[in-house]
């Protein structure tokens, strides 16, 4: 039963554009020939292991490698203590506290979380450089930890950063519209204590890794890595090794899923290029999944405290007001931005006007946190889903009523938003009914009864959300207004090569979402060939030159950015053509048409050139050229239109496009045990163009995957003292065949007005998942108590836990009617 | 007075249908073997606990998780890799083809091991159900395609490629 339904492309939008043509890339990667960074290898390179931190908080006393230098075959080892000396801590991108964190590769004086690298080891195998690290001696001084980030900001808690003198690493203020005119209008003030949103991420099954090589002579280091946001990265070690942008050279080829997860290796890149330095041997280091999950890229933990929602009599939603505590962990590797972006869709897919958001942001003793497939929006976005329904259920309104009524309407769009962002085109009214009629809604109370004779409760939720994508980096100005970093960009280069093959390169660093297939089908129905005739190179190279500042592949933002840039080069390269067929064929420009491979006089098709002949004459016969000829070369920036936004009111269009995903599902919960069954499941998506619609829809199948996992299994939790206590795949459930729920699919396109394809970025809004089956839950244990779901994750024992006792929950909401 | 323990041994193994002999570590295990000493990298590594099946490979006949197994272990086996089932020339298997036509992989990290159990399975049911595909599946992770295009990619190879 895993039927999948699409609605045809509602656009024709040329030969390939629009097309679910096969991907490029399978043919390598069914074959296993794909290169993912721990296939690359050096001759004589040495395996690293880091010696982790076996307590979530200690000061470091001595440290003995000596016993793991004397085993034969160990290259040596690297420690914090060197590391202090020959790196500057990391660039922090807060303003006070957070900005006197210092960050370095390794620990330096004290280890911050379990896990945590404090040693690294190199040696000739991977299982010698493991034996080593357990020669190496470190002594440990334990300190009381601190796990809960709203315990982790009282004045007697356990201090993790002394330079800070705080835990807090940032705090702001959001405040838009009147919120007390809101409030005095209100017929209905709902309140809800507080709100939970777990923390986990996307385990990408490729762990993070790197080979480095330092090239002595130019003083430069090549990094073949899976990471996925090599600007970003160059931006945090270039600093830190005190040396210039162009003395790192990152490479990627295939990367065996990303998520957002592999944004922040840089720490461990920089051990790598010391050891690389050090060792005069390349250095392979590959992260053991014990290691990922306890060290790398846990999504935001958040709670929302103090809600207050105004509401009118008819369910007109007028604002809230809420106080946001975001758990950092242990120190700020990306964040806090993640104190800015969730503002992207602060009012999420409503037309309230009235909203405060105190944001603060503690850290505390576990793994730093780092961008999660949906970055800070799936957190703002899962607090207006509940909100909304909760306030359907205590008011008595109809959650798909109450939503219809409130939601942004097409005629609206572009929408600008209380903050000054600006929806730019979407039908969130249509979108709902489809997936609503996906799940058979119209027949949900006969189901309900049928259900319930059968002893089960059946429930049926919806998760709306957006997918904001492609930053307007000025953001970050809101939380440190010093930084200088704004707007976005990426950039492609298209040629003709000497035999008239069609060569693309990207800057982006692609993990799965067939960047080759589709960039190839934007350039050959603009330069007019086949998608086979064009040739994208896989991965990333800085010496390619085709990259920017903001290069990589994060954020959603490859159809507008990538795609831009790959439209721009190619929409250059036509005209390159053009001219120079014109110039061959004595017309103008104007008369010459490309297609099927040719240059070629409109209505004298025996007057034509093949591909292979422009690039030929470019290359290799260019005698008499003009002064300023064609070079069938052409490289593009993409920028987008971005202002900086208005600091004081934290006010300004912070994101280019908004790509709508609503899911919706039917639970069944077993009575005596809590155990939940999804039972019917539709995900509709509208991200405007879509260039590849199975490209497109393969991912809302994965983004919902992660969701359903997040929802019901997948956690990071940690006892007091800081363990982890889902380190690996045993602990840490990720859905496997057997659990996945029938799942329908549609999709609408509403183009976007502001992108140079119509194209939005993707792939993010799994978060509907969690939304809807966390509605669902709590539409099911209606007729059980009406219990109040008040936290993202809902695993059998949560479930039976507010099956048995809902007034428990329950208190957590009140209403105050006029 | 105790022995001193081999840390070592020579090993045989035929390996899509060429035979290797090599001294192999004791504490090596069949997918490092694999990948770093024979550099057939088809084969690949997620976990450490023998939960993913990214590693999967068949041993004589059967499919087993190759970072579950010593490569001493493999002493005298037949195993066969993902390098080994499309031809000489680049023919993809009926089942490949099938993955790259039902988009059955996103980054193609997992691929490998889902091809591997998979071809396993149609060895022994060619006509596999969907459910018959789950549960041959279940020791595979995915974490790109929420697994849907590749049931129904197994299930299609099965029914000779249809869709």
């Amino acid at each position: 039963m895993t039927a999948v339904e699409i609605e045809p492309g509602t656009l024709q939008k040329g030969a390939a554009i629009g097309q679910s043509v096969p991907r490029k890339e399978d043919k390598r990667l069914v074959q296993g020939q794909g290169v993912f960074v721990d296939d690359v290898k050096r001759h004589g390179m040495g395996y690293l292991h880091f010696v982790r931190s076996p307590y979530a908080h200690a000061k470091i006393g001595s440290v003995d490698v000596s016993a793991a230098l004397e085993l034969p075959g160990v290259y040596g080892t690297l420690t914090g203590d060197e590391v202090a000396i020959l790196t500057d801590p990391f660039f922090q991108i807060s303003s006070p506290p957070g900005a006197h964190v210092k960050d370095y590769a390794l620990a330096v004086g004290k280890v911050r979380y379990l896990g945590e690298p404090v040693v690294a080891v190199v040696a000739e195998t991977r299982e010698l450089a493991r034996d080593a690290a357990e020669l190496v001696s470190v002594d440990y001084e334990p300190l009381e930890a601190v796990v809960d980030a709203r315990t982790a900001l009282a004045a007697e808690a356990p201090l993790l950063h002394e330079e800070c003198g705080t835990n807090m690493s940032w705090e702001g203020v959001y405040e838009w519209g009147d919120l007390d005119a809101a409030f005095a209008e209100a017929d209905h003030v709902v309140k809800i204590g507080e709100l939970h949103f777990h923390r986990f991420n996307s385990t990408p099954l490729e762990t993070d890794g790197a080979l480095v090589e330092y090239n002595r002579g130019v003083g430069q280091w090549t990094i073949h890595t899976n990471n996925q946001f090599p600007g970003f990265a160059g931006i945090m070690m270039g600093p830190a090794l005190r040396v210039g942008i162009d003395k790192l050279r990152f490479v990627t080829q295939d990367i065996g899923g990303g998520f957002g997860n592999k944004i922040t290796t840089h720490p461990q890149l920089v051990a790598a290029c010391l050891l690389a330095r050090k060792l005069r041997r390349a250095i392979q280091w590959t992260e053991w999944r014990t290691d990922f999950h306890q060290s790398m890229s846990h999504g935001n933990e958040r709670w929302f405290q103090d809600t207050e929602v105004a509401v009118k009599a008819d369910g007109t939603l007028l604002g809230f007001r809420t106080k946001a505590i975001d758990d950092a962990g242990a120190y700020l590797r990306y964040e806090p931005l993640g104190g800015v972006i969730w503002a992207q869709v602060a009012a999420g897919l409503y037309k309230w006007r009235n909203i405060r958001l105190e944001f603060t942001q503690a850290m505390t003793n576990k793994a730093p946190v780092s961008p999660n497939r949906g970055y800070s929006r799936m957190q703002q976005l899962w607090f207006t889903e509940r909100v909304i329904d909760i306030v359907a259920q205590e008011l008595g309104f109809d959650p798909v009523e109450i939503r219809k009524r409130n939601y942004v309407q097409p005629e609206d769009m572009p929408y600008e938003t209380p903050n000054g962002c600006v929806y730019d085109s979407g039908d969130y009214p249509r979108v709902l009914d489809l997936a609503l009629e996906l799940v058979g809604y119209g027949s949900i109370e006969e189901r309900r009864r049928e259900a319930a004779a059968r002893g089960k409760l059946l429930g049926v939720g919806i998760g709306s959300t957006l997918d904001s994508g492609t930053n307007n980096f000025a953001q970050s100005r809101l939380i440190n207004p010093e930084l200088q970093f704004s707007g976005n960009n990426e950039v492609a280069t298209v040629k003709l090569d000497l035999f008239g093959e069609v060569i693309v390169t990207l800057g982006t660093t692609p993990q799965g979402q067939g960047h080759e297939t589709t960039a190839a089908q934007v350039v050959a129905d603009i330069i007019g060939c086949s998608v086979d005739q064009v040739h994208v190179r896989a991965g990333h190279d800085t010496y390619w030159n085709s990259h920017a500042g903001f290069s990589g592949t994060y954020a959603s933002q490859f159809a507008v950015t990538g795609l831009g840039a790959v439209k721009g080069a190619s929409d250059m390269l036509a005209g390159q053509m053009k001219q120079l067929a014109s110039m061959v064929l004595q017309c103008a420009p104007d008369d010459i048409e490309l297609g099927e491979g040719f240059a070629r006089i409109k209505g004298v098709p025996e007057a034509a050139l093949p591909f292979m002949a422009l690039g030929a004459i470019v290359n290799m016969n260019n005698a008499g050229f003009p002064e300023d000829p064609p070079t069938l070369n052409c490289r593009y920036v993409y920028r987008p239109p971005f202002e900086l936004p208005d600091l004081e009111r934290k006010f300004g269009n912070l994101t280019l496009t908004y790509a709508t995903q609503i899911h919706a599902c039917v639970v069944e919960i077993d009575r005596e045990t809590g155990v939940t069954e999804i039972v019917d499941y539709a995900a509709v998506d509208d991200c405007g163009t879509r260039i590849n619609p199975r490209i497109v829809e393969g991912q809302v199948m994965g983004a919902t995957a992660h969701a359903i996992g997040a929802a019901l299994w997948e956690t990071f939790a940690y006892d007091d003292e800081g363990n982890l206590l889902t380190p690996n795949f045993y602990d840490y459930h990720v859905p496997h065949a057997l659990d996945m729920p029938p799942l329908k699919t549609a999709a609408i396109e509403s183009p976007s007005p502001f992108t140079p394809l119509g194209t939005k970025g993707m792939g993010e809004g799994g978060g509907g998942g969690i939304h809807c089956i966390c509605a669902a839950i709590q539409d099911a244990l209606r007729a059980a108590g009406g219990a109040i779901v008040s936290d993202s994750h809902n695993p059998y024992h949560r479930v039976w836990e507010l099956l048995r006792d809902p007034e428990a929950t329950r208190a957590n909401v009140e209403v105050v009617s006029r | 007075m105790a022995t001193t323990p081999a840390t070592s041994r020579a090993i045989s193994v035929e390996i899509n249908g060429t035979t290797y002999e090599r001294e192999v570590p004791a504490s090596r295990l069949l997918v490092h073997f694999l990948r770093d000493d024979l550099d057939l990298t088809g084969t690949h590594v997620g976990c450490d606990t023998g939960s993913c099946g990214a590693c999967t490979v068949l041993v004589n006949g059967q499919a087993v998780k190759s970072c579950t197994l010593l490569a001493v272990q493999a002493d005298g086996a037949a195993v066969r890799t993902v390098e080994g089932l499309a031809s000489e020339d680049g023919d993809l298997t009926a089942l490949q083809q099938s993955f790259s036509d039902h988009h059955a992989l996103q980054c193609g990290y997992c691929t490998p091991g889902m091809l591997m159990s998979a071809t396993a399975l149609l060895e022994r049911n060619p006509q596999p159900s969907e459910d018959d595909v789950k549960i041959a599946l279940q020791g595979n992770i995915c974490r790109c395609t929420g697994y849907w295009n590749i049931i129904d990619a197994v299930v299609a190879a099965g029914k000779g490629g249809a869709a």
